[in-house]
């Protein structure tokens, strides 16, 4: 799978070229507008009015639906060429030139709620030689925290690259006083699986629509395990190679792991 | 941008976080447009306990409209027929009058955003993160 971080900081990827393809790309079309409805569902916003913030708006495609769905949105990009695409589509919310690791540029208590569509994994990634992701993802979710108002919600759809980035990215977010998790979507298939991260700040009115989905939580569920729990867990393979790990460790002679370590073997007659 | 966007934003710089100069903005050398947008009374009835309405005072002193009224309006109901001219003043001043170009002084650190084609650049030099 490519992975555009890898390849350029966003407001370098995101050329004029690549913006051009990346809206006009029915696939991108499709596969974006699904995922801006899923946010949409899961910030299960009540129907009134609200006032919504798109951080990393791109060309305005989830923005659109904003539109439509009668929603008032500002949007952020790094991306001068995406915003450019964005003028050219007249799309109605505000638009603003930012880069959401140097802080979200509104006053406290702003936003009924944001989203973010495919955006904040960059934020993970260390571009130039003063971007330090920590103090970046630190900075975002603080000044995020404090444009939403009491009680609002933040959905993001990202594609973290491994696991420290989802753990960086959901502590950063509960160190700014966040509650929520990360929902994943399609958890079995590897092409289609959406990584969600749901937030509220404060007690939400509207509980977030988490119907349906398995939780994977920044918080550790229930109490710890007892030690006659966690042995009865363990299987005979992973209890053998705890064992010789522990052993390898005190530098004792250990035999190497085989695909055969802690099988049982065949009967005998 | 939008003028009802002007009584949100910030100096995004984060030694000015704390001050009460970073808003609003101070606008200056501004170019406006009116632009036609569909009228959405509950959506102003519901912005207008957030605005700052010292701020938009200001901000439409900045650029060059004195006449508002000094306090805000207060409990306004969108489906009462006597408020829809109100809501209807509030309309144009907020969602319709859009500001083109122009620059924004951050009070505190003095720092100048350009709105340019109607897109404000945040963008911070390296030392200013």
């Amino acid at each position: 799978m490519s992975r555009p971080e890898q390849l350029a900081p966003p407001e370098v990827f995101y050329n004029e070229d690549e913006s051009q393809k990346y809206t006009a790309s029915t696939r991108v079309q499709h596969i974006q507008a699904k995922m801006t409805f899923r946010a949409l569902e899961l910030l299960n916003l009540s129907p009134t009015e609200h006032f919504i913030l798109d951080i990393g708006c791109g060309s305005g495609l989830s923005g659109e639906i904003l539109t439509e769905e009668g929603y008032q949105w500002v949007g952020m990009d790094i991306s001068p060429s995406m915003l450019a695409v964005a003028l050219n589509r007249e799309v109605e919310g505000d638009l603003f030139l930012s880069d959401m690791g140097t802080g979200i540029p509104f006053r406290p208590g702003t936003f009924d709620a944001a989203i973010s569509i495919s955006a904040i994994q960059w934020l993970c990634n260390a571009d130039t030689a003063n971007n330090d992701p920590k103090t970046r993802l630190k900075r975002f979710f603080n000044t995020l925290y404090g444009s939403l108002k009491r009680g609002g919600k933040f959905v993001a759809q990202f594609y973290p690259a491994n696991d420290e980035q989802l753990t960086s990215i959901t502590s950063a977010a509960k160190v700014a006083g966040f509650g929520g998790g990360v929902v994943i979507d399609d958890q079995d298939s590897k092409k289609n699986k959406k990584y969600y991260l749901v937030l509220t700040a404060g007690q939400a009115e509207n509980q977030v629509n988490l119907n349906g989905v398995d939780m994977k939580g920044t918080e550790r569920p229930g109490k710890k395990l007892t030690r006659k729990q966690k042995k009865d867990e363990e299987t005979k393979k992973t209890y053998i190679m705890r064992k010789k790990e522990l052993n390898r460790r005190r530098g004792k002679h250990v035999a190497n792991d085989s695909k055969f370590t802690g099988r049982t073997r065949r009967p005998k007659f | 941008m939008k003028f009802l966007t002007t009584n949100f934003v910030r100096c995004p710089i984060s030694k000015c976080d704390n001050s009460l100069k970073a808003f609003p903005l101070q606008y200056k050398n501004c170019e406006l447009i009116q632009e036609e947008l569909e009228f959405n009374p509950e959506f102003l009835a519901n912005i207008l306990d957030r605005l700052n309405w010292e701020a938009i005072i200001a901000v439409a002193g900045d650029l060059g409209n004195d006449s508002l009224p000094p306090t805000k309006p207060e409990n306004v109901d969108p489906k009462d027929p006597e408020n829809e001219q109100l809501l209807k003043d509030l309309h144009t001043l907020l969602i319709e009058t859009q500001i083109t170009e122009g620059e924004m002084h951050c009070g505190e650190c003095g720092h100048i955003y350009y709105i340019k084609s109607s897109i404000p650049n945040f963008l911070l030099p390296p030392h200013l993160v």
